[in-house]
């Protein structure tokens, strides 16, 4: 499915690349990402792993804040904001610092 | 269900094009500008364009195409980008980028501005500035996209395609990569106002088409997280209709130069409906409750073949502009579609024109009768 998509590291730090941006859209309700003629309009999952995504913090500090956040298992949220975060690189709406 | 639909009210537009001027030094035989070009005297001022941000942005539009013609033809884009900027919407700029001096693109930059789409009308220069009529436009076109890029900003190339630049195909991905372009689209000629007229001169034979088709297929995925490229589907050759502005009415709108609000570019050469003006009506209220933004929208006004399609909600019964040009009447199926009893005939139609060596017919504003100064 995804046959390029890089393997992010836990150290990795990622950022919205300049012509993306992540707005709330008070017409219809919810958030969205912004990009060069493109509207993604996201789930509350990916709203909350987006709104942590500040070009600082690495993936596993953001990682350990949802954990935190949501009191889920660790591993898990790992895996899906890894596989997450990989496909919107993948759509160049990502890029690793 | 589509009357439950029908009744409710509908979405707000997620996009705007706001065509600011039709002005541009380029000719290309296929703009999708209409045939009788709107005169600078009758645009819109800075003042009013602001308001009609302020206006889309209130409505819920997200993204403003600040187009033309070639916007940067208006001395006053940095402050329209500006007045976009300040209501937060998302501005593209569309243009051809032959005059866009460095400190301007970098005022723009400075406003705010979030993504630069450049046309390129063909690979080569000697394609190129015969497409446009303009000689040296493909050596600006190239330098402008440097400075794009050492601005930061975010570049998408989009070329038109047909007859004569089709074959560029793999160099048009190339210059792409090579300009540092992170989007590429690759849009088939629509045959609409200047490219309905030039359609005998444009359009590609059936094999050239399917072709390029395979090859934006490969491409894409050999350069998938490189390179995105969209591509604008050829329909004269296909089975189904193109889902024509995703709808009606339904997720965006165009403001001409004037002022008229539009439900796409080619909505007027529809006899019968009446273009609202920002000037007299505010967007809201033209979005919702003019006539010509109800007259198409949803499923209530479909053909019975229509109506009874399972993918009358995916195609949206494909496009009205075309169901006019090809057959007289905008509230017929779209041609193009299988199920149309035009369907023979629109195929025949592309194949015939395709094997015709008509000259291009440049976009250019009608002389004047009366010394007038446009």
């Amino acid at each position: 499915m995804n046959p390029s998509a890089p393997a992010l590291a836990e150290e990795a730090i990622v950022r919205l690349p300049r012509g993306v941006r992540l707005r709330e859209d008070k017409a219809r309700g919810g958030w969205v990402l912004l990009a060069p003629e493109r509207v993604f309009q996201l789930d509350p999952v990916a709203r909350e792993v987006l709104s942590r995504v500040d070009g600082e913090r690495d993936i596993g500090a953001i990682v350990d804040d949802l954990a935190a956040a949501f009191a889920a298992p660790r591993e898990r949220i790992l895996g899906d904001v890894r596989a997450m975060l990989a496909d919107l690189i993948l759509k160049q709406v990502l890029e690793v610092a | 269900m589509s009357h439950l639909d029908d009744s409710a009210r509908p979405a707000p537009p997620l996009g705007m094009l706001a065509e600011l001027t039709h002005r541009c030094p380029l000719q290309c035989p296929y703009c999708s500008n209409p045939l009788e070009l709107t005169r600078k005297r009758d645009e819109l001022d800075t003042a009013t364009w602001q308001r009609v941000f302020a206006e889309a942005a209130e409505l819920g539009v997200l993204q403003v195409h600040l187009s033309g013609g070639e916007p940067a033809a208006r001395s006053d884009l940095e402050a329209l980008v500006a007045s976009c900027v300040e209501h937060g919407l998302y501005t593209n700029l569309i243009t051809a980028g032959v005059n866009l001096s460095r400190a301007r693109l970098d005022a723009l930059a400075e406003a705010g501005l979030d993504h630069v789409q450049l046309s390129i009308q063909g690979a080569t220069a000697e394609v190129n500035d015969r497409i446009a009529n303009l000689p040296g436009a493909f050596e600006k076109k190239r330098a402008f996209a440097a400075e794009v890029t050492d601005a930061g900003l975010p570049l998408t190339l989009n070329s038109v395609i047909h007859r004569h630049n089709l074959h560029q195909l793999p160099e048009l991905v190339e210059l792409a990569l090579d300009l540092g372009a992170r989007r590429l689209e690759i849009a088939h000629a629509q045959y609409y106002g200047w490219a309905l007229e030039n359609r005998a001169a444009l359009m590609p034979p059936r094999e050239q088409v399917m072709e390029a088709l395979a090859l934006v297929e490969a491409a894409r995925e050999r350069l998938a997280g490189k390179l995105v490229i969209d591509a604008v589907v050829p329909d004269y050759y296909a089975r189904l209709p193109k889902p024509c502005m995703n709808g009606w009415g339904r997720q965006s709108l165009n403001v001409t130069p004037a002022g008229r609000v539009l439900p796409c570019h080619a909505a007027e050469t529809i006899p019968g409906l009446a273009f609202w003006n920002v000037r007299e009506h505010g967007l809201g209220e033209i979005w919702y409750d003019s006539p010509a933004f109800n007259a198409y929208r949803g499923t209530a006004w479909m053909p019975d073949t229509c109506q009874s399609c399972e993918r009358r909600e995916i195609d949206w019964g494909g496009c009205r502009c075309q169901a006019l040009a090809l057959t007289g009447d905008a509230s017929q199926m779209d041609p193009v579609c299988e199920r149309s009893p035009y369907h023979d005939e629109v195929q025949t139609l592309a194949i015939v024109d395709a094997s015709r060596d008509a000259e291009f017919r440049y976009r250019r504003f009608a002389r004047e009768a009366s010394g007038g100064k446009s």
